[in-house]
């Protein structure tokens, strides 16, 4: 049995691959999607099924524009959404224009999947990322509905977790996640967090010269409730548009509260067993 | 496909195309792109979506469903509620010399944990590898804490039972029961702490109140069992309990509701309602019922056995629509995205303030 808790709990700040006890190790890997390019080939979705043998996952038209993954599960890694929008887009007319991204598991620096895995099935690489072990995952759920982002999820017939390992096996091999080597516009682009952070700074600034008042950055801050993602975003509408929470905080930081009310909860019901006795006592019944 | 090599120091070669910009012409410092800048600025405050409605992916809900199944999941929740009540009125039952009470209660300790460990090991995708969950002891974790606890809590209730059936080794009995006692305020509230600790609105955002619900429940469950099993001579304790039970339940219940917000409407709606307020008629029933008991003399043994099933039953409905009312915050965007928009702009506006104080 190994004793996890306060160097998982404490997160390590910035640097989740040393908090979670990985001294020496590479700069936090990830991913830089930007939506303003993505032109909604598939091409990740398709490279991620095909390197990680991730099974179909339904073959019915959705209706729901080009989409038919319908979103990030066990069976989808990348989720290539579609938004037909109707809005005023230059000179007040209404301009049909049409949004797509690419999601994925956002690897956050403060995991609630990671925290509240049971087994220890889930676990941070030494790129910082988060990856679930089948062999040890049983399959108790608890990582799916922690997720604020809606991300893992339980394959059915496996009965385990599934989710984005950002190719962890290429990563130690010195290659890209194969989503970001498919993309054929750079739309997803991999590398030590830092540099991408950088980079997506420089690249919304760009388009806001050029009067792209809607582009936006998603995911990148690192005081945001999830200590910020791994997989950040450039978005050109609310995060909610595309499907993702606007404001989503890791449920662990509440934990220590709850415990504490716990705790006062279990005191006030072994002081509520004993009242019950001492009452029955006083009254003299039985 | 990407020409661009990944090294230790960064990405090398990649081209120029991820700088394009979207639209048919805005390149900077076309005509196309000054016009729209000025009038985004004529637009000033007026909103593009009125702030009362909430954007959504095809109504798609935000986060993944809970992959936990009815019965196995509330039904632990109210057997662990109704085990841990049942070994502090045993332990109790047994310290003041009330001999049916404690065998009564001892074994549905154990009847309703080894019950609802059966719900919990049919609820993996992989109950073969039930044993993982004593690989590693993780705070951050509820669901690890809570095998923890029923590692040491299953065996003492079980020994309790045993001894207390077959009148067999009865200081292991005793010593058993009180061991189990020690664990059984933990086994009854922790699960509160299992629920709330997920990104579910429902759930998490009562994370204050809910081991006060969870615990009066467990109260209640335990007590409606001692007035359905013990003889009236020695039922006063498990209805002490059962009515400590109900109004903790009911008080918490009403607080956890009320300063939730938005998602409070799950408890209120749908199927969840439905148990929730066949919960409270029930355990209104009961507790009615058990106070009734105690004065109705002769027939006051049926009026007791019935008030103890009605709490029983009580005290499952609100598990179940605890259960459900997290469900259903979690099926729809909504509770997800409203109350996060209005914390962020909340924070927005602080920062402003503070913002504007500064500088002036």
């Amino acid at each position: 049995m190994t004793i996890l808790g306060a160097a998982q709990a404490a997160h390590g700040g910035e640097d989740p691959a040393a908090g979670s006890g990985c001294a020496d190790h590479p700069p936090r890997m990830g991913f830089f999607t930007d939506t303003s390019v993505c032109i909604g080939c598939k091409a990740c979705e398709v490279a991620c099924k095909e390197w990680n043998t991730v099974p179909e996952d339904g073959i019915e038209l959705t209706g729901m524009s080009y989409d038919n993954s319908v979103g990030l599960s066990a069976d989808t890694w990348r989720h290539v959404a579609f938004i037909e929008q109707r809005k005023p887009v230059a000179d007040g007319q209404d301009q049909f224009r049409w949004l797509m991204a690419s999601d994925v598991c956002k690897h956050c620096t403060h995991a609630a999947c990671l925290d509240v895995c049971p087994t220890g099935a889930l676990f941070r690489t030494e790129f910082g990322t988060v990856v679930v072990q089948e062999d040890i995952c049983n399959g108790c759920g608890y990582c799916v509905p922690a997720c604020p982002y809606g991300v893992i999820d339980r394959r059915e017939d496996d009965g385990r977790a599934w989710k984005c390992t950002l190719c962890y096996d290429r990563l130690g091999a010195g290659l890209e996640p194969a989503c970001a080597k498919a993309c054929p516009t750079e739309s997803i682009q991999f590398g030590p967090l830092d540099e991408l952070r950088d980079r997506a700074a420089a690249r919304v600034a760009q388009l806001q010269a050029v009067g792209v008042a809607d582009a936006r950055l998603y995911g990148e801050d690192p005081g945001d409730g999830v200590g910020g993602d791994g997989a950040f975003f450039l978005l050109l509408d609310e995060p909610e548009v595309y499907g993702l929470p606007p404001d989503p905080v890791v449920t662990t930081r509440d934990l220590p509260a709850m415990w504490r009310r716990v705790g006062a909860a279990a005191a006030t019901l072994a002081a509520g067993a004993a009242a019950a006795f001492a009452v029955a006592a006083l009254g003299g019944r039985r | 496909m990407s020409d661009a090599e990944v090294t230790r120091e960064g990405l090398r070669g990649v081209r120029p195309g991820r700088e394009a910009t979207p639209g048919t012409d805005v390149t900077p410092g076309t005509e196309t792109g000054r016009r729209r800048r000025g009038r985004a600025a004529r637009r000033g405050e007026q909103p593009v979506v009125p702030p009362a409605e909430f954007a959504s992916y095809y109504g798609r809900p935000i986060l993944n469903a809970p992959v936990w199944r009815s019965p196995d999941i509330p039904g632990y929740l109210f057997l662990g509620g109704l085990a841990g009540g049942s070994s502090l009125l045993a332990a109790g039952a047994q310290l003041t010399g009330r001999p049916a009470l404690a065998r009564a209660s001892k074994a549905a300790a154990a009847g309703a944990i080894g019950l609802g460990m059966a719900g919990l090991v049919h609820d993996l995708g992989r109950p073969a590898r039930f044993a993982n969950m004593l690989r590693v002891f993780k705070v951050t974790s509820p669901m690890s804490v809570g095998s923890w606890i029923l590692s040491g809590y299953v065996p003492a209730a079980g020994v309790a039972a045993a001894c207390a059936l077959t009148g067999r080794l009865p200081r292991a009995g005793a010593a058993a029961t009180v061991a189990a006692a020690a664990l059984a305020p933990g086994l009854a509230s922790y699960t509160a702490a299992l629920i709330t600790d997920t990104a579910v609105p429902a759930w998490h955002d009562g994370h204050r109140e809910m081991p006060f619900v969870f615990i009066g429940s467990a109260a209640m469950a335990a007590g409606g069992f001692g007035l359905l099993a013990a003889p009236p001579g020695e039922s006063q304790s498990a209805r002490n309990l059962a009515v400590f039970g109900v109004a903790t339940e009911a008080a918490a219940f009403e607080r956890m509701t009320r300063r939730m917000g938005m998602a409070a409407e799950t408890y209120r709606s749908g199927r969840a309602g439905a148990y929730i307020r066949a919960g409270q008629a029930l355990s209104a029933l009961g507790t009615a019922g058990a106070l009734l008991g105690r004065a109705a003399g002769r027939r006051g043994r049926a009026i007791s056995a019935l008030s103890g099933a009605s709490l029983l039953a009580a005290s499952a409905a609100t598990r179940w629509g605890i259960f459900h009312a997290g469900l259903a915050s979690a099926a729809d965007p909504k509770y997800t995205v409203v109350p996060q928009r209005e914390r962020r702009e909340a924070r927005q506006q602080e920062r402003a303030g503070t913002h504007g104080q500064a500088t002036s």
